[in-house]
């Protein structure tokens, strides 16, 4: 289906570092009645498959609306994509035809949601819902659906799944609802997997299992992965590489290591100092001054500059570019780019 | 806390009665959402309670605030127990005891402006604020919590999360009291203007010698905020201590459990994070495991467990900061476990 050659594993998956989705210079806007609310300004990036990308912004970054632009799950209107590309195995998404993105959705891409319990059918069982993947797509009957239900359920762990493959989703805890769903991402074996918050409803021992898992399954699969996320720790858990969103843009991209020992952007630098540690009392903490901008009336310039110590007049007047970052001999870092006029004082002063 | 302890609660239970039957109601068993729980909390500080959902932590707050009825156990305000009170008692006590609520966007009507919001406790206790101060009082509060005392008849919608928060915070200060329990107070808010809540909350307890009962689920919050930590699992105080005993010598599994799942920000802590994760899920608590509570979880369990409920004393064997109390029969520091 694509003009570039896949490597392809001996059990069909795609090998490692082949390139999956690429976003391209994306725009999606909100009509609003006191006007236009640009929720994603521009944002480029990339996964491949085996590997991790965070996407890490507060609510109102940009960052779920770009998720379900990918997915095609965008309401529209009010949304609208203004501008872009996104390039699913090198073939541009938003130019497919209803039907053949309805082939790629569920099959080839799919999504995690946040909250497990609204996004599962209260009224059908789960066994019901995990086989309609099978019979809907693969055309597979009740019978063959529900046995596949069960071997799902079995792979996310869910403990006697042949005696509850008939229960309801409120009958399941929260932690075993959220495997569900990442049971159903998982039913077609697809190649890049989106998850919004998985874990931002659950408990820290249930979400260090559920990260685990989908961990795991990943790493057997092959499978690419957007990890949609606030949280820093999740984030430093599990991710190859970061972008960081601020007021619908990309304000850095790193890899993950990278980013948490020197940030080259300012905002990263302020969220990152500003979390309590675990492992250490802090006097004061850091607070990044000032609120999150709103979207109809995003700042001038650098959309972060009235919440910046270091902004300078540059800042007030032009929106800077997403700069390629280099290391003090002028080298360039690999995956680094900062969308800071002064990334080099942030980066090394 | 060598003084008496502003407040006190001893062996609190809240049980919440179950029934069958439409004609002939019958109380079939109790969810045991708090099952004998004691501490105490002394002027000027700041107690964490930490647990995950289903623990009790909520229905705590709610006991301690009389906004529930506790079915058996004391509340200690001062010495004297609060729990019975009711009409005049409870109202002049409850002017010291006040509440921020974890949810900014649905705790604040939304048809009453801020200035309403922050002066209604001034209603029920007019002795506080004669009416015509009432105004002037509410705009020192906005200036307090760090909002804009212009923006006095603005409606909650108007305002971010965070701004709300304040706004909570404002209205729990209203009375001036000695003790404020926030439940949650910063879950609903975003990373960056979590930081800032959670220094103004600091700020203020400098300022007016407030005691704090922090309740949340974000255990670096609560370090980050308290003094003293207590860990709660279905019910039930497991561990309590200070900041250092329980996040650099917790002795109770299920505290080194939790310790271990929270994610580091800190991607070189990845290989060398030695993690213990727990398997399944809380029980019901409305029908706990008999003996100790967390042993269907627990990797240490023995048929003791099952059989006899470990106290919440300090264990005999162990010194140093160790040496704090812990419900398990088997309290160890985790480093000596997992050689």
């Amino acid at each position: 289906m694509t003009t570039v050659m896949e490597k392809k594993t001996e059990t069909g998956r795609l090998v490692p570092g082949t390139p999956l989705l690429e976003v391209r210079d994306l725009h999606v806007e909100f009509k609003t009645r006191d006007g236009i609310a640009k929720a994603v300004n521009g944002v480029n990036y990339s996964v491949a498959a085996g590997e991790t990308l965070a996407v890490l912004g507060e609510s109102g970054s940009g960052k779920s609306v770009t998720a379900q632009t990918i997915m095609g799950i965008l309401d529209m209107p009010p949304g609208r994509v203004a501008s872009g590309e996104i390039l699913f195995r090198g073939q541009d998404m938003l130019k497919m035809s209803g039907e053949e993105r309805r082939q790629i959705r569920g099959q080839k891409i799919a999504m995690i949601f946040q909250d497990a319990l609204s996004s599962l059918n209260p009224v059908l069982s789960v066994g019901y819902q995990l086989g309609e993947m099978f019979r809907v797509h693969r055309g597979a009957s009740r019978k063959e659906a529900k046995a596949k239900a069960i071997e799902l359920m079995d792979r996310v762990r869910i403990p006697a799944a042949a005696q509850r493959v008939g229960d309801y989703p409120h009958q399941f805890s929260g932690g075993m609802r959220q495997r569900i769903m990442i049971a159903m991402a998982l039913a077609l074996e697809p190649d890049l997997i989106i998850a919004d918050e998985p874990t931002t409803a659950l408990d820290v021992t249930v979400q260090a299992q559920v990260m685990d898992l989908l961990a795991e399954l990943q790493a057997e699969y092959h499978m690419g992965l957007i990890l949609i996320t606030h949280d820093l720790g999740v984030v430093a858990d599990v991710a190859d590489k970061i972008a960081v969103m601020y007021a619908g843009r990309i304000v850095e991209t790193a890899p993950v290591h990278q980013l948490y020992a020197n940030p080259a952007h300012p905002y990263t630098k302020g969220l990152l100092r500003s979390i309590p540690r675990l492992d250490q009392k802090g006097e004061e903490l850091y607070a990044i001054k000032g609120l999150p901008p709103n979207l109809l009336k995003v700042p001038a310039g650098c959309a972060f500059n009235p919440r910046c110590d270091a902004a300078t007049d540059l800042c007030r007047t032009e929106t800077p570019a997403l700069h390629q970052v280099m290391d003090k001999d002028g080298a360039e870092l690999a995956g680094r780019r900062s969308a800071c006029h002064l990334w080099k004082e942030t980066l090394h002063g | 806390m060598a003084e008496q302890p502003i407040l006190e609660v001893k062996d609190l239970v809240k049980h919440y009665p179950l029934s069958q039957g439409v004609l002939f109601r019958k109380q079939t068993g109790a969810v045991k959402a708090v099952d004998g729980v004691s501490f105490a909390l002394g002027k000027g500080e700041t107690l964490g309670i930490v647990g995950e959902s289903g623990c009790g932590k909520s229905t705590l707050a709610k006991v301690l605030m009389n906004l529930e009825r506790a079915t058996s156990g004391q509340v200690l305000y001062k010495g004297e127990d609060i729990s019975r009170l009711s009409g005049a008692a409870l109202k002049a006590v409850r002017r010291n005891i006040q509440m921020v609520f974890q949810d900014p966007y649905t705790s604040l009507n939304p048809r009453m402006t801020v200035g309403d919001i922050i002066g209604e406790p001034y209603e029920i206790h007019p002795e506080v604020a004669p009416k015509g101060e009432r105004r002037r009082a509410v705009q020192d509060l906005l200036d307090v919590v760090g909002l804009n005392p212009e923006y006095i008849n603005r409606y909650p919608h108007q305002f971010s999360g965070g701004q709300r928060q304040r706004i909570g915070i404002a209205r729990g200060l209203a009375l001036k009291p000695e003790i404020i329990i926030c439940d949650e107070p910063v879950s609903a808010l975003d990373v960056s203007v979590q930081a800032q809540v959670i220094n103004l909350l600091d700020q203020l307890q400098k300022d007016f010698e407030l005691s704090y009962m922090f309740i949340a689920h974000d255990l670096s919050i609560v370090r980050h905020i308290s003094d003293r930590v207590g860990v709660m699992y279905l019910g039930k105080m497991v561990e309590i201590g200070s900041d250092l005993e329980i996040y650099d010598h917790a002795t109770h599994p299920y505290t080194q459990a939790l310790l271990s799942a929270v994610p580091v920000p800190d991607p070189t802590a990845r290989e060398t994070r030695d993690r213990i994760v727990l398997s399944g899920d809380i029980p019901s608590p409305a029908n706990p495991p008999s003996g100790c509570r967390f042993r269907t979880r627990c990797w240490k369990a023995e048929d003791r467990c099952s059989t006899e409920v470990p106290l919440l004393a300090v264990p005999s064997l162990l010194s140093g900061p160790a040496a704090h109390a812990s419900a398990c029969h088997f309290a160890e520091v985790r480093q000596t476990v997992t050689t």
